[in-house]
């Protein structure tokens, strides 16, 4: 990026980046319109445009008695389907990325704990998330408990395998300076060892989020009635193509904002840093 | 006067891949208070081995390092160590690197404030206090590695090649503010460095190391008076004659180096 006309290029740039989203679209609206494709597999994106508005819009009038006005403006279905599927997304990474972090600094740090927990850590890393959708719902039923159980261990994984290679991989360098400079074990852990370690960490926190809101988008289907997840699977047995769009599409978003709020918050904890990821 | 550094009869094996590689053989140095000792060889002479056992980080494997009278059994804060790498923490600012190892020792704050501000004045660097490590030259890295180990107070500074990533404009510099400091607080400087001329340029005493296993092949006293001239025909005389010792090791090294290449 260079200086100087910052304005004029943003804009540019603004427009190359919209460029082929909108030629797709005109080309979609215009096969829509001409009657080649049924609407019912694919809607046009005007109806998407529409159906999504409805979507968003809340569904009662405004009353002044009732609630105040932003309150009124945040409740349409979207905005509390998008809080239900964010709420169990951080809680559940909360208690997966919770567990996980502890669990990784011992194994990094000892080499008697590692080798206590590597082996059945190398056997349960490897099943997806998805595939204890069964036993969760035999051990929770329906509900948030499995919904909240399947995003834990969605989270878990990548935040501990991370947290012991980023411990691991603490530059010599560094033990041996602070060693000189008189640090004892628990300076040596938290004030080398763990900053050391934060650029891995932080990146398994947002491999972690990542895979948690993908979970969290499975298990609303099977688990919960509300939820972007729940959401599009319900429009799906009503034939409503236009909302599962909709729906996917604010998925989209909604993915891209966390991820984009974790990346900010990596770049904010790690300015000393030379580049992310080393 | 007591010598600060007594090494007696020190030899180091390093066991790689079944192999024995022997480091350091019978060596027997005393360096005493306040002295300016220079380590000199080619690379793989052992100099940094050496180094490291009075640091602690790597014990001989026969024989003795005492410092002060005790026999030095790990790294320890009474010898601060400069590294060629630079080593400051890179998610600590400028200033927080140099007041470590005064929190590691729980000094009051307004004590550590004081001594970092004076520290950071004398090595230039109050204005790139709050800066990372990441935004600082080579040269300024190694200020605030230096000003990190002074903040120690040890009677003892070790040197493992610091200048020797840096431009000769830099290392030139550094150079003087190093004898400045050191002239200021009388430390025992052991400092190990593959270049002829800075050891001349800073050293009370060369000692020039032979090539595997390493040994003190000769210990010259350098009575040039400071600040002392590259120009100067002592300094010549006495460049001559080390450049003669360093390239008969350096051959032996080079000839080992074609011989074992994958060694290193």
């Amino acid at each position: 990026m260079t200086s100087g006309n910052g304005g004029a290029e943003k804009v540019s740039g603004f427009l190359r980046g919209v460029a082929v989203p909108a030629v797709l679209i005109a080309v979609w609206q215009l096969l829509s319109m001409m009657g080649y494709v049924n609407p019912q597999i694919l809607p046009a994106p005007s109806a998407v445009l529409v159906r999504w508005y409805q979507y968003l819009a809340p569904i009662e009038a405004f009353d002044p008695a009732k609630s105040g006005y932003v309150a009124w403006l945040l409740s349409g279905e979207l905005v509390a389907d998008a809080y239900a599927s964010l709420s169990r997304v951080v809680v559940g990474f909360l208690i997966g990325a919770g567990l996980a972090l502890p669990l990784g600094l011992a194994m990094g740090a000892t080499e008697r704990v590692y080798k206590l927990f590597d082996p059945l850590v190398q056997v349960l890393r490897p099943i997806p998330p998805i595939a204890y959708i069964p036993l969760s719902i035999l051990w929770f039923g329906l509900g948030n408990p499995p919904a909240i159980f399947l995003i834990s261990i969605g989270a878990f994984f990548p935040v501990l395998m991370n947290t012991i290679s980023g411990v691991r991989h603490v530059d010599g360098i560094y033990i041996r300076a602070a060693r000189n400079l008189g640090a004892d074990r628990a300076t040596m852990f938290l004030r080398v060892i763990l900053p050391a370690a934060t650029p891995y960490i932080l990146t398994g926190a947002r491999i972690g989020v990542g895979t948690a809101f993908i979970v969290v988008i499975v298990s609303e289907m099977i688990a919960v009635n509300n939820g972007l997840g729940f959401r599009i699977l319900e429009a799906r047995e009503f034939f409503w193509s236009d909302k599962i769009i909709a729906g996917m599409l604010s998925i989209g978003l909604l993915g891209l904002g966390i991820d984009t709020g974790m990346e900010r918050l990596n770049a904010h904890l790690l300015k000393w840093h030379r580049g992310i990821e080393s | 006067m007591d010598a600060q550094i007594r090494i007696r009869n020190a030899g180091k094996v390093f066991r790689a891949h079944g192999k024995e590689i022997e480091a350091l053989r019978d060596i027997t140095v005393d360096i005493p208070n306040g002295q300016f000792a220079c380590l000199l060889g080619p690379s793989g002479c052992g100099k940094s081995t050496l180094l490291n056992a009075v640091a602690g980080f790597s014990l001989p494997t026969s024989g003795s390092v005492e410092v002060d009278g005790r026999p030095v059994e790990g790294p320890g804060p009474d010898r601060g160590m400069v590294f060629q790498e630079y080593a400051l923490f890179p998610w600590m600012t400028v200033e927080q690197n140099v007041a470590f190892g005064l929190e590691i020792r729980k000094r009051p704050a307004a004590e550590i404030r004081e001594k970092v501000s004076s520290l950071l004045a004398m090595l230039n660097l109050s204005e790139f206090r709050d800066r990372y490590p990441k935004d600082l030259s080579g040269g300024m890295r190694q200020r605030v590695a230096i000003a990190r180990v002074l903040a120690l107070d040890s009677r003892i500074l070790l040197m493992d090649e610091p200048f020797g990533a840096l431009d000769a404009l830099t290392r030139h510099n550094l150079q003087d503010e190093l004898l400045r400091i050191w002239e200021a607080f009388r430390k025992t400087v052991l400092f190990v460095t593959h270049s002829i001329e800075e050891s001349i340029f800073l050293a009370d005493r060369i000692l020039v190391m032979t090539y595997r296993p390493g040994t003190i092949k000769r210990d010259i006293a350098v009575t040039l008076p400071r600040p002392r001239d590259p120009g100067d025909t002592g300094f010549n005389e006495l460049k001559r004659e080390l450049t003669r010792l360093v390239m008969e090791e350096q051959r032996l090294q080079e000839r080992d180096e074609a011989l074992f290449p994958a060694r290193g």
